[in-house]
């Protein structure tokens, strides 16, 4: 589903992505770990293309999206994000937050994109919230309807950098709920977390990331259990 | 007898009636004031005009494309960078002759909506950069054309920011309109002007010609901060 082939990307003299290469199967869930700094963010934003690369080429269902000719509008409208700071809409209402794109976007009508509002809202466990502003949610429920307006344009691949880590604690778990039923469904997730149980209960695969290339990959099992790289070794013993 | 308390009033107020200068601004009232709507149809021709250029003009200053860029800029940087005054003389005299035959008027609601719409420009984009990065990125993540993401999540989100600085600079337009009337355009200063030369009342002629602008801009400023209450409690 997603292919990435020797990625590079500096900012400035910075060289942040240092050669990566991985793949997202469909149905896959890939969860991306790894100390602050080391490129995460980074490599999550290239996949949908708000930041560009410097080299290499990355393809979502065979077609390149780091190819000039491609038009990116419609790739970014199958791939989902959800951010670490929510960025709702703060001048719509809930459910204005989530049929904004597919209305303006796709111009399905309001009455339509409603209903799939309201459905999102039901499965987030938010159908209460929907006229209401985003300064009035908790962070919990804020990046529930986050990743409500994501699936409102119901992409193939959705990504997550640091979904709960702007969370209070208590509100980590519902987040991770929505999540994981999702997962569950057979939705496509590269997941950036630090939420160590969630990345061995929900995901396929781990990537260990430091330094801007990809250390050590493989099940949540050998990674946790039985990391081979000295550098995966002392990130989780500092984690864990 | 009558009480003295009255006589003592109405003297007072009969020669106070007396001065030459008032009476002067009052016979000549309806003639300060017909420049007063001159002065504020300039304004609002300008401001409006200006509107628009400045929205365009602070877009484009933020645009990727070059050219856009650098016609943004040079623009406001010499309607920003040089007097208004100047401004005035050289488009008047030196620029529109060669383009149109523009009355004083015609002349003063351009040269006052690209000075405007200079400032306007930086007021918009300054409101723009206010909004989160994070709103951008948001709405081209949701497949928005960098349009669309302007128009639904970024402009809707800057008119708050931009609201108080853009009313300042519509106060700052009434008041700058009284320069053109070194090309002749007959709003309120130049008729201060006039009455001046007429009847050498200083003090009282600009004294009412300087009221007749504190009622228009203490009115603006007013309404602005109406418009702000009324934001703030949204
Ligand atoms: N837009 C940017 N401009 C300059 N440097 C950046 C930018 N984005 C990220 N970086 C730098 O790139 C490095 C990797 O960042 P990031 O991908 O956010 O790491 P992670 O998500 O793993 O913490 C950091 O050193 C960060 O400071
Ligand atoms: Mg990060």
């Amino acid at each position: 589903m997603i292919r990435v082939i020797d990625i590079h990307k500096s900012f400035g003299k910075l060289e942040v992505l240092k050669g990566i290469n991985c793949r997202i199967a469909p149905r896959e869930v890939v969860c991306v770990i790894g100390p602050s700094g080391s490129g995460k963010s980074t490599l999550l934003r290239c996949i949908n293309q708000l930041e560009a690369v410097n080299s290499g080429q990355i393809f979502i269902d065979e077609q390149e999206i780091t190819s000039r000719h491609t038009d990116i509008n419609k790739i970014r409208q199958q791939v989902g994000m959800v951010f670490q700071l929510f960025n709702l809409f703060p001048h719509r209402t809930t459910l204005e937050n989530i049929t904004l794109a597919p209305m303006k976007i796709k111009g399905i009508p309001k009455d339509e994109a409603e209903d799939i509002a309201n459905e999102l809202l039901r499965k987030v466990g938010l159908t209460d919230k929907s006229s209401v502003y985003p300064n009035q949610l908790s962070g919990g429920q804020k990046q529930r309807v986050a990743i409500a307006r994501a699936l409102a344009m119901q992409p193939k691949v959705m990504l997550f950098d640091e979904p709960t880590s702007a969370l209070d604690p208590e509100m980590v778990g519902e987040v991770l709920e929505v999540m994981k039923d999702l997962a569950y469904e057979g939705m496509t997730m590269a997941v950036v977390t630090h939420e160590m149980g969630f990345a061995r209960e929900v995901g396929h695969r781990v990537l260990f990331m430091d330094e801007g290339i990809i250390m050590e990959e493989g099940t949540p099992a050998q990674i946790f259990d039985n990391p081979h790289n000295v550098r995966t070794q002392s990130f989780l013993s500092k984690v864990l | 007898m009558s009480p003295v308390p009255l006589i003592f009033g109405s003297n007072i107020i009969d020669s106070f009636l007396a001065i030459n200068g008032l009476q002067v601004v009052i016979k000549n009232l309806p003639y300060l004031l017909e420049g007063a709507v001159l002065t504020l149809q300039i304004t609002t021709l300008s401001v409006l005009f200006g509107m628009i250029l400045g929205l365009f003009g602070g877009l484009f200053k933020l645009a990727k494309n070059p050219i856009l860029y650098a016609i943004s800029t040079a623009y406001i940087d010499f309607f920003r960078g040089t007097p208004l005054y100047v401004q005035i003389l050289l488009l008047y005299f030196g620029i529109l002759p060669l383009l149109l035959d523009a009355t004083p008027f015609v002349a003063a609601v351009i040269v006052c909506s690209l000075n405007c719409g200079a400032y306007t420009a930086e007021i918009v984009r300054a409101g723009i950069q206010a909004v989160e990065k994070g709103q951008m990125e948001a709405a081209r993540s949701l497949g928005m054309t960098n349009r669309q993401a302007m128009s639904y999540v970024i402009l809707p989100q800057a008119y708050k920011i931009v609201i108080p600085p853009l009313i300042n600079e519509f106060i700052a337009v009434l008041k700058d309109t009284s320069l053109v009337a070194v090309i002749s355009a007959e709003e309120l200063t130049l008729r201060g002007k006039l009455l001046y030369s007429a009847y050498f009342e200083a003090a009282w002629i600009w004294g009412a010609v300087a009221l007749v602008y504190f009622i228009m801009t203490k009115t603006l400023s007013l309404l602005g901060d109406y418009v702000e209450r009324r934001m703030a409690t949204e």
